[in-house]
């Protein structure tokens, strides 16, 4: 087994679950405490990249300057990332910007069909001398030849490694095992695993990853993240611990960042809602249960049936305004007095 | 009546959707139709409808300067930086429908007769084209708006190569085009591709940071914007709004398309072919007006 690689997304994913609250303060005490870990990257910004502080998913409370400027004084042994999804920043006024700042590793993410669009920013990345990760998102929503075909396309960009992210935690576990193998076996680059625990599988599929020969694993420490939460990196470090496998990563000290300093950056305790699990049901990105959640409640309509609708239409991350489009559509139905949704709807 | 010879470069999804409209038109002609591509399905629809087609892209009209007057660029920006200075030295009048914002930017609801007599017009994007308009109707009802933000969703199977090869660009210069188009004091611009089956409509939202909105005013401002769009491009609509919400107006609109090259759900490359047809039909009106009065 190579050694696996712990990209950790705690500030990044984390900030989804604050609504994009977490300021310079909260970034630098977190590099302090999080640099000696072990971690091969600590990705810090706003939940959907650089650039992406907006209206439409949420604003941050400071710019994407100021993390990066907390985080870089404060990394010394650790590399600092940086995510992007094209579409949202841009290379003139965000990537190069970042890069100038000291960032060392950049993840360009897509949507899992959509690879193409990520070739400016790795290109971009690599010739700046960085590296780059390619991301797919919403990994579910397409089959392993079709996710093979994608990364690909990032290998031939200069992706150093392609990372599989479940978007919605809404992957099984065989089925994650047989993506990562699949991969493995057809890639020249690493491959790893980013999961969401909405149906409480982020630490079972991250396991399954590693043991069909993913080398990067992509989670937060106490979970900390955007709907359910993400792969507890901690929890992983003490199974890994517990199978006799070296995770290079320090664990008491990884206990301790969780107890003494995630912990006092959550609003609330990283479960799995009720909310949280038909989003995983409806394979809808976690980053938008907040929205989901405050437009049901406006248009007086189920913020279940909602996800299930959004599902539906297969609504990819990045389009949050179609919530409220929907969440108008279901108040219409409602009044018209049509049926509600059946769990059969989402199969 | 006397047409305007016009040549496309490009046979992807755009530059094949404007052959077709292009058919339709009174005052123009497509005398030639290039790309690269061997295997394009656009240069088998072009000769198919007896066009003539050139695999020498831009090559063509260098070694045959009268073959056309008028050129549409639908290649990538990269391309467009090579064809300009090409073309601007052979005179031709040159609508770009990339992202390089080398030429003028133009959104013919705005500026369309400040476009007419420089040799290189900009379309911006198929983005820049649905919302730009609004958003100027937006900033003039309230100047005092402080913050611009839209999102284009657009299905994946509408966005052809050169779309996908040109994101950033795409991105960055509808985000500068809705700032010095639409005066916005701050703007930013999100792109957003969906390979949902069947394919979605083109939908754009638009949100403005507005303190005290007048909606009245904004509404009546905004549907006499829509109006003039409609004008171009029929399949356009205002779907929600405006509608205030603590200090944001949002306001959504769909674009559907005629169905000309690709189905209806295109509405992305109808914007932007229907705004480059506007211009050209324009100059080339105004050009036969002029070769009416020399005789």
């Amino acid at each position: 087994m190579s050694e696996i690689l712990f990209f950790d997304s705690t500030l990044r994913d984390g900030s989804h679950a604050v609504k994009h609250n977490l300021v310079a303060d909260d970034i630098s005490q977190y590099c302090q405490n999080a640099d000696s870990i072990g971690f091969h990257t600590i990705i810090v910004g706003h939940g959907n990249g650089l650039g992406a502080s907006s209206l439409q998913v949420g604003e941050s409370a400071i710019s994407d300057e100021q993390m990066l400027t907390s985080a870089r004084k404060n990394l010394q042994k650790t590399r600092l990332g940086v995510f992007l999804i094209p579409g949202f920043g841009t290379i003139r006024d965000d990537l190069s910007p970042a890069i100038e700042l000291g960032v060392d590793l950049v993840c360009v993410a897509s949507h899992c069909t959509e690879a193409d669009v990520t070739k400016q920013h790795i290109e971009y990345s690599r010739q700046m001398g960085r590296d780059a990760y390619g991301i797919l998102m919403m990994q579910h929503r397409a089959s392993k030849e079709q996710l093979l075909q994608e990364a690909l396309k990032m290998q031939d960009y200069g992706a150093q490694g392609v990372i599989l992210m479940d978007s919605a935690g809404s992957s099984v576990v065989d089925e994650t095992a047989e993506r990562i193998s699949y991969l493995v076996e057809r890639l020249n680059i690493a491959v790893g695993f980013h999961a969401h625990n909405n149906l409480g599988l982020a630490i079972a599929n991250s396991y399954v990853a590693i043991k069909a020969g993913a080398s990067i694993i992509d989670g937060t420490v106490r979970g900390f993240g955007a709907g359910s939460g993400n792969c507890q990196l901690e929890v992983l470090a003490g199974l890994l611990w517990k199978l006799k496998i070296n995770s290079h990563l320090d664990f008491f000290g990884l206990l301790n960042l969780s107890e003494n300093i995630v912990a006092k950056m959550m609003l609330k305790p990283q479960g799995i809602t009720a909310t949280g699990l038909v989003s995983g049901l409806a394979g809808i990105f976690s980053g938008f249960a907040p929205h989901v959640e405050e437009a049901a409640k406006r248009y007086g309509v189920c913020p279940w049936e909602l996800f299930i609708e959004l599902g539906r239409r297969k609504m990819v991350a990045g389009q949050e305004d179609f919530i409220v489009d929907v969440a108008m559509y279901l108040a219409q139905r409602k009044k018209t007095g049509e049926d509600g949704y059946q769990i059969e709807a989402l199969l | 009546m006397k047409k305007i010879k016009v040549g496309i470069i490009g046979t992807g999804n755009i530059g094949t959707d404007l052959l077709i409209k292009i058919q339709r038109s009174d005052v123009l002609q497509c005398s030639i139709f290039m790309g690269r591509n061997p295997d394009s399905i656009g240069i088998r629809k072009a000769e198919s409808m007896g066009v003539r087609t050139s695999l020498d892209s831009i090559d063509a009209i260098v070694k045959d300067p009268s073959c056309c007057e008028i050129v549409f660029d639908a290649t990538s920006a990269k391309a467009h930086f090579y064809n300009a200075p090409i073309l601007k030295k052979l005179g031709k009048y040159t609508i770009d429908l990339t992202p390089s914002q080398v030429g003028k930017m133009c959104v013919p609801a705005i500026n369309m007769s400040e476009c007419l007599d420089v040799d290189n017009v900009n379309l911006v994007t198929c983005g820049g084209q649905a919302v730009i308009p609004l958003v100027d109707a937006i900033m003039r009802v309230h100047p005092d708006t402080s913050y611009v933000e839209v999102v284009a969703s657009i299905s994946s199977k509408s966005a052809g190569a050169g779309t996908r090869a040109n994101i950033d660009e795409f991105t960055q210069t509808t985000k500068d085009a809705i700032i010095s188009l639409a005066n916005a004091p701050k703007a930013k611009a999100i792109i957003v591709l969906n390979p949902a089956e069947p394919p979605m409509l083109m939908h754009n939202t638009i949100y403005a940071k507005i303190d005290r909105p007048d909606i009245d005013r904004l509404r009546d401002e905004i549907l006499s914007a829509a109006e003039k769009i409609q004008d171009y491009v029929p399949g356009y609509k205002v779907t929600l709004g405006p509608a205030a919400e603590r200090g944001r107006v949002t306001t959504m609109i769909e674009v559907v398309g005629l169905g000309d090259y690709l189905p209806k759900y295109s509405g992305n490359l109808d914007i932007i072919t229907c705004a480059a047809v506007r211009v050209a039909e324009e100059y080339a009106g105004n050009r036969i007006l002029k070769m009416g009065i020399r005789r």
